[in-house]
């Protein structure tokens, strides 16, 4: 029997036992009356807990044992797994609902069982999360680490130059790959700040606007266009920055005398910045409506003006969590990959102009594994590299931001 | 004005009136939070105003300052004037008002700075002062006047908020102070604290009221008696009876007030 129609079988017994139980004690209650504790359809949960349990607890170490099992020999593996698995697993499973139905009766402390599921399920889904993040980081770890094999760290940090292919035969000219990251690591924080510039100050004043400003009815409509935004697909993002964006900047600089590649650092980042200027304003405007009225009564009592209150009040008031509201949108604009891979191009130069051409990280990872590849070679070896910084990067940064969130919060409570 | 030539007494008609409103209706929307309301405040001298909840008493208080201008779909009609002058005429800028009647606020709301900074706060955004030994000097006599130096001068570089709810309701009061204000708006100063605290700042409102003119408004009948020259009954909206104080509490002539003041309603 395969996997699918265990399942299958597994669920129709389950939800029969947990028909049969709530029917049974059904009768039992009809019996005793005045015991109205514990619901029939409960005792049903508590039937249907019993019979899925046991048999999931055992799928999930078939699951964790199957490759020692593979090494009893492939005949008697694939008895076990299409004969001896699934009746052993349903029998446990009948076990566990005649057992549950035997016990069935009304001092039974049923809900008591249902919470520990309930718990158990909770537990469950925040482990498999944790154990996800765990399980990506210790994938790069591995990887990287056959690459530092291959180049060396100090190549890596901080050779200069970045041209990751490698030769496909020996006698191949100029092509034996060069692996400083220190363009990319560059590029990408020119296109960030660029970003930032762009993203900070008017996501901040658009904040101010909505809080301080604008009128219920406004702020109702206007909020959630400017949400829309953060709704946009990135792709979008890209296309608007290559094809619109870039084109523009390269026109204006021609007419006024300068010289703009179309895929300039400048037109990724202030898409880029568009793109993250709905999460920096939606951010800081929880933060700025957070400073008790209070305190604006106060300043506003003294005779100070409206933005004399917002600068000399509201905002200092609220800088701490507009600083980690910041920081998370650093982390967000370095991790961004569609709009600079369309609008940003893939030459990895040194260079803190930005009507030049540069490269992030996000785009030559892209890069290196796009297309069909060899697991282990430098070239793509160098992915997971260049992904285990950037991961180090962005956690430190979200890390220092909900510090930073989190003092900023008790300030107030 | 008619009603009140009838209920003020003479100890009153003696002293000026630098408040003048005449026929004050507030509206919040469609929802009338104010009706018709006269009242003449007199200066250098402490003027209550009491009421149950919701009668309107804050919402006049906060006429007087124009606060009520920042709250959105507020309306105020009939004529208010200080010093004669109407202050809610167009060329009347409602900044400098402010400054001009200061406000303390129910719950004492330091801002996050400095002991110092917060009382330096309106004369900076004023410009008041020329230098910073100028500053200095309106910040520590600010104190002073507010009964709080003795506490604080060690540590003026500290946050505000860190202190007792007494203190920083002291640091509100020398806060308005600092601007130089003739006229005192409190809206229930005292609600927040302790019975010791309350007792500081009553204390510290009878001091200032040889220089300012104050106008409180309290839920404790107690405070308004012990501490106010004159008191004014608001009742859904409107004035229901004004007059000296004492005369207020032993002898109302209305039957409302007197209601309310031996505690069968509000």
């Amino acid at each position: 029997m395969s996997f699918l129609p265990l399942v299958l079988v597994l669920l129709a017994m389950c939800t029969f036992g947990y028909w049969y139980g709530s029917r049974r004690a059904m009768a039992q209650t009809d019996s005793s009356v005045r015991r109205v504790a514990v619901r029939p359809h409960q005792f049903g949960l508590y039937v249907a807990i019993w019979g899925l349990v046991p048999p999931v607890f055992l799928i999930v170490l078939w699951g964790l044992f199957q490759e020692f099992g593979s090494s009893l020999g492939p005949a008697l593996f694939d008895q076990i797994r299409t004969i001896v698995f699934p009746v052993v697993t349903l029998l446990v499973a009948a076990g566990g609902l005649y057992v549950s139905i035997q016990k069935i009766n009304p001092a039974l402390k049923v809900r008591k069982t249902i919470e520990t599921a309930v718990y158990g399920v909770l537990i469950l889904a925040s482990t498999l999360s944790v154990l996800t993040t765990v399980g990506i980081v210790f994938s790069l770890l591995f990887e990287t680490i056959q690459f530092f094999d291959k180049v060396p760290l100090s190549e890596f940090f901080l050779g200069l130059e970045w041209s990751p292919q490698t030769a496909l035969r020996a006698d191949q000219v100029g092509s034996s790959g060069a692996f400083g990251a220190i363009p990319l690591f560059a590029g990408t924080m020119l296109i960030t700040l660029i970003a930032m510039m762009v993203a900070v100050p008017l996501g901040l004043f658009s904040a101010v606007y909505m809080t301080e400003y604008a009128t219920d009815r406004f702020r109702a409509i206007v909020k959630p266009i400017l949400e829309i935004l953060a709704g946009i697909p990135t792709v979008v993002y890209g296309f608007f920055a290559a094809l619109t964006v870039g084109v523009f900047f390269r026109d204006v600089g021609s007419a006024i005398g300068l010289d703009v590649v179309s895929e300039s650092a400048l037109a990724a980042g202030v898409v880029m910045g568009m793109m993250i200027i709905p999460f920096i304003s939606s951010l800081s405007d929880d933060i700025i409506m957070a400073v008790p009225q209070s305190l604006r009564d106060g300043s506003y009592g003294l005779g100070a003006t409206r933005s004399e209150t917002v600068m000399k009040v509201i905002l200092p008031a609220a800088l701490p969590g507009i600083v980690g509201a910041v920081l998370l949108a650093v982390s967000r604009a370095i991790g961004e990959t569609m709009i600079v891979v369309m609008a940003a191009g893939f030459a990895a130069n040194l260079t803190a102009n930005p009507l030049e051409a540069v490269t992030t990280v996000t785009v030559q990872i892209v890069g290196l594994l796009v297309g069909d590849q060899e697991f282990d070679s430098a070239k793509t070896l160098a992915a997971f590299a260049l992904a285990l910084v950037l991961f180090v990067i962005t956690l430190s940064l979200n890390v220092i931001a909900l510090i930073v969130v989190r003092k900023y919060r008790e300030k107030y409570d | 004005m008619q009603m009140l030539a009838d209920v003020t007494t003479p100890e009153i008609e003696d002293v000026e009136a630098i408040i003048s409103a005449k026929d004050v209706s507030v509206f919040y929307g469609d929802k009338q939070a104010l009706n018709n309301v006269n009242l003449d405040i007199p200066a250098n001298q402490i003027t209550s105003l009491i009421g149950p909840s919701g009668c309107g008493k804050s919402t006049f208080l906060r006429c007087l300052n124009r606060m009520n201008d920042t709250v959105f779909g507020c309306r105020v009609e009939g004529n208010i004037t200080l010093d004669g002058q109407d202050i809610y005429a167009p060329e009347v800028d409602e900044v400098l008002l402010r400054a001009r009647v200061g406000m303390v606020f129910q719950k004492p709301n330091p801002f996050p700075k400095s002991i110092y900074d917060n009382v330096a706060y309106g004369p900076r955004i004023h410009g008041l002062t020329r230098d910073k030994d100028e500053l200095d000097e309106v910040v520590l006599t600010s104190l002073e006047k507010a009964g709080l130096l003795k506490e604080v001068k060690d540590r003026l570089n500290a946050t505000g908020t860190g202190l007792s709810g007494g203190q920083q309701q002291r640091l509100c009061i020398a806060r308005a102070l600092a601007v130089q204000p003739d006229i005192i708006l409190m809206d229930e100063p005292c609600s927040a604290l302790d019975p010791i605290a309350t007792a500081r700042i009553e204390e510290l409102i009878e001091e200032l009221r040889e220089n300012y003119t104050i106008i409180i408004v309290t839920h404790s009948m107690q405070q308004a008696a012990r501490i106010s020259q004159k008191t004014a009954f608001f009742h859904m909206g409107e004035i229901v009876e004004v007059g000296d104080t004492e005369q207020l509490f032993t002898n109302p002539r209305d039957d409302r007030t007197q209601g309310y003041i031996t505690g069968r309603f509000g």
